[in-house]
């Protein structure tokens, strides 16, 4: 089968340009593709394409060569007949297929668990509602059930958690979500405004606020018609503005993984360190979770020699008190008796449901968009180490975090050390038109994950579509996997070692 | 296995702020914006037709910080019309005070429009439920923050409890999205009176980016009385804890 091939450097794709082919080809071939472990779905949407057609489009991201392969197909809008499905044979396509029968009404022959995924406003099946979502069930005398959510005890997203349990032992868990829907995606189609479709994409996850701006306007900037100017000052400002998220996410995970097994040292001192590093994206930009930072073409908060070296001190502050905590944990024999072997999840699982970032990484598959499809410095001014760690459980998971850490620092100051804000970056344009009937993506690699934005325009090169996938959708599967066999109380542990989006879920 | 611990214990020293009250955010913090008469007409227009939730009005000229999700770019597009401070005293217990017109120089506390049971039976000691409705964790996260061990809001006897039985009151988040609206109704009812009500972050407070979406229903709003609505795109920790201090009389905006 033909392809679009690209990458994540490389400038929009005309709509035409995109090669269709019939199902049967596209099925055969991305299910051969989908068998290499090397290759995983990047997105697979579908999109009317006038009145008449159904086109869908579906990326898929080669790990080796660091391609994007675009492929595409397409059906009559008013016809009903069935799609086999791929899920049937790659549980990773599992959440698309399931979005795109939801939204459109296309069925999917023998497809598992063909169930709603968020319930969006604009679904097919109005009948379909939260109420009536179908669980997997079980009979038996020994069985019970516990529903959880969707408010949870603390101050997080909602969401409903469904149990099946042999006494203490967690047998299933089904995870349903779509309590957070909001319209993300109607909402940037819906305006031209384009620092209305920033401030949306800042607000996808307010946690990677960073990440998901970043991905939106690398997309914006692909389609744009004009060369922009180019700016190394305004690709490592970017960069330093992610890994500082990563540092402040990982190290609340942390704090918080403390915290559930009531472990107050560790708690507190990642709530006092995460403060630090968050207040310096505020002392930088004005926000603590870096809001307002991203923005097309250029930036309002150009780095000066004074910021540079607050966050350079801050960072190397942080790493080194990080560190103490991290060797204190992994010297607590109470601490690891808690973390070890609890929740696994083994690579192959992680590679058939599609898993990406640091959950991934932490069951031994090295999936990281920094070193298979960089942007930005990465690939140029770093060359990202994937952490991996092998053991796929919650220490895994802690582990990976306090690698990341780490590393994260490290990167901040190899950037900001010979940084030279004189060249100062460009203004942000929130203006420059953009190439019509045009499909472009932004690929980062967020602090959870491979964050995707596919951005297409229509005739006029308005934003037609903004097609995102936050890694959570994946991921929560793996959440669902871990607690398999596990006592019902290491729930929330394994919850926080995952802390995924809902919102970035339910979109 | 203890040396680690002391390290630790070591480097982390004392980290909670002792006066709240002294707080000062660093000043690239947009808080409470500055509005001026007098600027360029065009320029204002351009502001108020760019600003994202249509927070602007130009005639007469007012900010609506219910609307406003702090990105400033009307502060960059209208300079002499519109300035943003770093002062974050800006929770009202009236939706009204959060209209900013030209000239003024604080969000006002109006002590009137606080219902007397409020204070009566939760001064000393006020037990919150959150629910989130379409947040995007950020406001949430910063609720977490005020407890956390830099602001210490338990200290005052302010916190957030798991069960709404356990609670005085509801805070909510987000722009209340419509599969979360009846599960806010049964959390809320499930608190026993009196109740405070909290709207927390201009998402919650106006629907955002989301006023207009058809996947919200805010008619959970219609039916409640608010006692305080706390701005923020997220709503600042110092920005929650002044608000409720001040709703409970525990604290006067000068």
């Amino acid at each position: 089968m033909k392809y679009y091939i690209t990458n994540n450097r490389a400038a929009s794709v005309l709509l035409k340009e995109i090669p269709e082919a019939g199902y049967a080809e596209f099925f055969a071939d991305v299910d051969e593709k989908l068998r290499d472990e090397h290759f995983h779905l990047g997105h697979y949407f579908a999109l009317p394409e006038d009145e008449e057609r159904l086109r869908f489009y579906c990326l898929l991201l080669d790990d080796r060569t660091g391609e994007v392969l675009i492929a595409s197909h397409a059906m009559e809008y008013y016809d009903e007949s069935e799609l086999p499905s791929l899920t049937a044979r790659h549980a990773e396509v599992h959440p698309f297929e399931r979005e795109i029968s939801e939204r459109y009404g296309i069925r999917f022959s023998e497809m598992p668990w063909a169930k709603p995924l968020r319930f969006p406003f604009d679904r097919f099946d109005k009948r379909s509602s939260m109420d009536n979502y179908p669980f997997y069930t079980m009979e038996g005398a020994s069985l019970h059930e516990v529903n959880v959510g969707p408010i949870h005890a603390g101050i997080i997203e909602p969401g409903a958690f469904r149990f099946i349990c042999n006494g203490e032992r967690v047998l299933h868990l089904e995870i349903a979500l779509g309590y957070q829907h909001r319209g993300v995606e109607h909402a940037f189609a819906a305006t031209r405004n384009r620092l209305r479709q920033m401030l949306l994409s800042e607000s996808i996850a307010g946690d990677s606020a960073i990440a998901h701006s970043t991905a939106f306007a690398e997309a914006l900037e692909k389609l744009s018609t004009k060369s922009l100017p180019q700016s190394e000052n305004l690709e490592i400002e970017r960069i330093v503005a992610l890994e500082l998220e990563r540092m402040a996410m990982q190290i609340a995970d942390t704090g918080a993984l403390s915290m559930d097994i009531g472990y107050q040292l560790g708690q507190v001192a990642c709530e006092a360190l995460r403060t630090v590093v968050i207040n310096t994206t505020q002392a930088w930009c004005g926000n603590r979770f870096g809001k307002g930072l991203i923005r097309p073409a250029g930036t309002n908060f150009p780095l000066t020699a004074e910021k540079i070296a607050l966050i350079r001190e801050n960072v190397r502050d942080v790493r080194r008190r990080y560190h103490e905590v991290a060797e204190d944990l992994k010297s607590s024999p109470t601490i690891l008796a808690r973390f070890e072997q609890c929740g696994i999840v083994s690579k192959q699982d992680m590679v058939q449901i599609g898993g990406v970032g640091q959950a991934a990484r932490a069951s031994g598959l090295g999936r990281d968009l920094r070193t298979t499809h960089p942007w930005g410095s990465y690939g140029k001014k770093i060359q990202h180490e994937s952490l991996c760690e092998p053991a796929g459980d919650v220490m895994a998971r802690l582990l990976v975090r306090c690698r990341e850490v780490l590393q994260s620092a490290d990167y901040i100051e190899k950037l900001l050390c010979d940084f030279n804000p004189e060249a100062a970056s460009p203004k942000p344009d929130f203006d420059f038109s953009l190439k019509a009937d045009s499909l472009a993506f932004g690929l980062v690699e967020g602090w959870r994950g491979e964050t995707c934005h596919v951005v297409v325009t229509d005739h006029e090169g308005a934003v037609k579509a903004c097609k995102v996938k936050d890694p959570s959708l994946h991921n929560w599967l793996g959440l669902a996997l871990a607690v398999r066999g596990e006592g019902i109380s290491d729930f929330p542990i394994c919850n926080k070692s995952f802390n995924l989006s809902y919102c970035g879920h339910d979109l | 296995m203890i040396l680690p611990k002391l390290r630790v214990l070591k480097s982390h020293g004392s980290q909670y702020i002792p006066d709240l009250n002294a707080v000062e955010l660093t000043k690239e913090f947009r808080g409470r914006p500055v509005l001026s008469e007098g600027g360029d007409p065009k320029a204002l227009e351009a502001a108020s037709q760019l600003c994202p939730t249509g927070a602007i009005s130009t005639a007469p000229f007012t900010l609506d910080l219910g609307r406003c999700l702090f990105c400033g770019e009307c502060a960059r597009r209208a300079p002499q019309s519109i300035r943003f401070t770093n002062d974050y005293h800006i929770a009202s217990p009236t939706r009204e005070g959060l209209v900013v017109r030209p000239g003024q120089e604080q969000i006002p506390f109006d002590e009137q429009a606080i219902r007397p049971e409020v204070r009566k039976y939760f001064k000393e000691a006020l037990k919150l439920r959150e629910v989130c409705a379409g947040g995007d964790a950020s406001v949430e996260m910063e609720l977490n923050a005020s407890g956390n061990v830099n602001f210490d809001f338990g200290r005052f006897g302010v916190e957030f409890t798991a069960s709404p039985r356990h609670a005085d009151g509801t805070v909510i988040t987000g722009p209340i999205s419509q599969n979360m609206a009846e599960a806010l109704e049964i959390s809320h009812q499930a608190i026993a009176e009196p109740k405070v009500l909290i709207v927390c972050g201009s998402e919650a407070i106006s629907g955002g980016l989301f006023a207009e979406s058809r996947a919200v229903d805010r008619s959970f709003l219609e039916k409640n009385q608010v006692d305080l609505w706390v701005p923020g795109t997220p709503t600042h920790p110092m920005t929650f804890i002044d608000g409720v201090m001040n709703l409970l009389g525990r604290k006067k905006r000068a």
